[in-house]
């Protein structure tokens, strides 16, 4: 029996996926002033990479005040609880068709291992990129900031370091999202907001999260 | 009220329109009046007779200008000397030698035809005397003073055979006239010598040639004759005859920002940041990224020679002294009617719209001289050479017109020479076509000791760029240098996105990449197996 949950809310998509476009759009122009390939020309991906990293600022600014306001930063706090569970789902119950270990729901949408990655994406791989391109953007004013003995290389490399973690991320985030209860559930799911999930004997597995989230003051009754 | 202050305005009007129809009557009634200068030399009653020379026009204007004699025997256009400050090296045009012509010794008469002096014409010269100073050189306005090669400075007064014995008749100029018409140095002053550095138009410089005379905005966006009009003091601007700008301590880096007036500013101001400062991209200001370490130059010259006039890229000496079937000096020139070869000078290359060479440049210039120490086998012989690196904090990259050649040296004596070349007598090179005696004249005229050996040593010569700057929107696009083979390909010490990557975080990272996607279509295939597994067994 398929069940339909409400996971995503409207400006979670909106966010997710004008975020997405933008780093898509900046791994493409990125790339390019790497010197990997010339799609636009050095000039013109470099002032779009500036114009699409200051709209992600803005956007991260408005994805911040809405995470830590709405409480859902929660979401990303990490837990092993049944991370090898769910490992073991995507090395090998996956292939004899058996049901995920993991029913998300509104209190909790993304399964442990999503958790982990996603914070390693927030905690490592963002930071990296940011701060380097902040530099890289403010590198006029190294000088006036007292960055002496900064070196461009060093920016630069940490940079482009971030960005190819980030593609790896996006390649295999392209991926699992075919891996839902069908290959479209979890692309619908951020369209609509609502993901189709196998209710059989998956409410056993997610239980136990669910109940501690059931705890927080925050939880929507 | 209304018709009041309506009265009032159209009252207003009438006396601006009889104001002005006074005021225009008062204009055409006067005489044309000169706006750029509060002196017509024409009236000047000391200028009111017929001059017989240089010299004679100098006294009478030494009788005015007191001071100006002595402000000129200060400069190095006066005493083709100088001691440089840093390597105390005596350096000038007296002391130097190069890799075109090579050197004035023994050569003088031929040389100081740019002197601004009259009758330098051998080592000899009263470096004092205040009425061999050449004021017309620089203050001719009329286009027709000209001080030809052989006549140690001094101009044609009267027709004369040039050079003696020649045939050929060189009309003597009306000096009279120049000296009534003298005003402020044109770029045609400067020009009358420093396009034609080198034996010839363009020939040493590159970024100096007869094409800025007179040049359009696409070939140097402030001399533009129809637009910003600069003449060469524009940047160049001195004071007591002191021309600002040198090239033997040239500013590579320009720390000071734009100058202000009043206040006391000794820094060079014939730099770009003297007037744009160190930040001058207002639309873009991305681009004042690059003004830390890349000089102006490097983007707003993209390249050099560009109006039209070629210039020499190198010259082979030893190529020199072919002579035909008569036994005569042998020409060549290319498709274009450029001189290639010549006998008396040797082979030449000849460049346009060249892409110049880049170095890293703090502003050092030292110089091999005549009493250097050369060796053939350590390769190439750097007559000059540009000190800078990246991280001494003094350098910018800067274009650079590298000029290549061939010269005569001593074996023996191990030192560059100094060749008497030009001179209508026995031992001139350019008319006997005999090096040993060329170069014997020469090193003693020079002081020198040589061994009568005479060889061959490849010589290079680095000539900074920094006119002909072409309008913005002509600058190098940004793929000129932010490519993997592009104009800074050689320069090491600077990252240049687009440029550099480093390949351990390059290889790590598109692995990861790929490692990623290859996981993924191989989890995919085997879903796709295992489900075709599946749902056979549920079919069956």
């Amino acid at each position: 029996m398929v069940e339909r949950v409400y996971i995503f809310k409207g400006f979670e998509r909106f966010w997710h996926w004008s975020q997405a476009a933008l780093i898509m759009f900046m791994m493409l122009t990125g790339f390019e002033i790497h010197g990997s390939y010339a799609l636009f020309g050095f000039e013109k991906a470099v002032g779009y990479h500036g114009i699409a990293a200051w709209t992600l600022i803005g956007l991260w600014v408005f994805a911040i005040f809405w995470h830590l306001t709405t409480g859902e930063w929660r979401h990303y706090i990490p837990t092993m609880e049944k991370v090898l569970v769910v490992a073991q789902y995507y090395s090998s119950g996956i292939f004899k068709h058996e049901p995920h270990p993991f029913k998300p729901s509104q209190l909790n949408k993304h399964n442990p291992l999503q958790r982990l990655t996603y914070l390693g994406v927030l905690l490592f791989v963002s930071p990296l990129i940011w701060i380097t391109g902040w530099l890289y953007l403010f590198y006029g004013n190294w000088m006036a900031w007292g960055l002496t003995s900064l070196k461009l290389e060093w920016v630069a490399t940490g940079h482009t370091i971030g960005a190819f973690l980030m593609l790896a991320f996006f390649v295999s985030h392209l991926y699992l999202v075919t891996t839902g209860h069908t290959v479209t559930a979890h692309i619908k799911a951020m369209i609509t907001g609502w993901e189709e999930v196998e209710s059989s004997d998956a409410a056993n597995a997610q239980a136990g999260t669910e109940k501690s989230l059931n705890n927080q003051p925050w939880s929507p009754s | 009220m209304g018709l009041v202050s309506l009265r009032r305005s159209a009252g207003c009007v009438l006396a601006g329109l009889l104001y002005l129809f006074v005021a225009s009557g008062v204009v055409a009634d006067t005489k044309p009046l000169k706006l750029n200068t509060t002196a017509d030399h024409s009236k000047f009653k000391e200028l009111q007779r017929e001059f017989q020379s240089g010299p004679d026009v100098t006294k009478a204007c030494l009788s005015c200008h007191t001071e100006a004699a002595g402000q000129v025997h200060r400069t190095k256009h006066w005493k083709w000397e100088f001691l440089h400050p840093a390597s105390g090296q005596k350096l000038g045009k007296k002391e130097v030698l190069n890799n075109f012509c090579i050197s004035i010794a023994s050569n003088y008469s031929a040389c100081t035809s740019c002197h601004v002096g009259y009758g330098w014409k051998d080592a000899s010269f009263d470096f004092k005397s205040e009425e061999n100073v050449d004021c017309l050189a620089c203050h001719d306005t009329t286009g027709i003073y000209k001080k030809p090669p052989g006549l140690a400075g001094n101009p044609v007064v009267k027709d004369m055979e040039l050079p003696p014995g020649s045939g050929k008749i060189v009309k003597g100029i009306d000096i009279t006239k120049v000296a009534q018409k003298v005003g402020k140095s044109s770029r045609d002053n400067c020009g009358s010598c420093h396009f034609y550095g080198g034996g010839g138009d363009g020939v040493k410089h590159g970024d100096l040639d007869s094409s800025l005379a007179a040049p359009d905005k696409e070939l140097d966006v402030h001399m533009d004759a129809t637009g910003l009009d600069f003449t060469c003091a524009t940047c160049h601007k001195g004071s007591s005859h002191d021309v600002a700008g040198s090239r033997y301590t040239p500013t590579a880096m320009d720390k000071g920002g734009a100058h202000m007036r009043g206040k006391d500013d000794k820094s060079n101001p014939a730099t770009c940041v003297s007037c744009h400062d160190a930040a001058p991209h207002k639309q873009d200001a991305r681009l004042n990224n690059h003004t830390g370490k890349i000089a102006c130059q490097t983007c707003h010259i993209p390249e050099f020679a560009r109006g039209g006039v070629p210039t020499k890229m190198s010259w082979d000496w030893s190529k020199a002294g072919e002579r035909d079937a008569e036994g005569k000096h042998v020409v060549r020139k290319d498709a274009k009617g450029h001189i290639i070869y010549e006998s008396r000078k040797g082979a030449f290359e000849l460049g346009e719209n060249v892409k110049p060479e880049y170095f890293w440049f703090n502003g050092d210039v030292n110089y091999t001289l005549a009493t250097d120490k050369v060796d053939k086998t350590d390769g190439i012989t750097r007559i000059n050479w540009l000190g800078g690196s990246p991280d001494d904090g003094k350098s910018m990259i800067w274009p650079v017109k590298v000029f290549r050649g061939s010269q005569p040296y001593d074996p023996v004596n191990k030192t560059l020479v100094k060749p008497h070349t030009a001179g209508n007598d026995d031992t001139g090179y350019w008319k006997n076509l005999v090096w040993d005696k060329a170069i014997e004249v020469g090193m003693k005229d020079a002081g020198l000791p040589f061994s009568g050996k005479v060889d061959f040593v490849k010589t290079e010569m680095f000539w900074p760029i920094t006119h002909m700057v072409a309008p913005k929107e002509k600058a190098l696009a940004c793929t000129e240098c932010h490519s993997k083979n592009g104009r800074l390909a050689g320069i090491a010490g600077v990252y240049i996105p687009g440029r550099d990557a480093n390949s351990l975080v390059d290889t790590f990272g598109w692995g990861i990449a790929l490692f990623s996607l290859v996981g993924s279509v191989g989890h995919g295939l085997m879903r796709i197996a295992s489900r075709r597994k599946h749902e056979e067994k549920e079919n069956g």
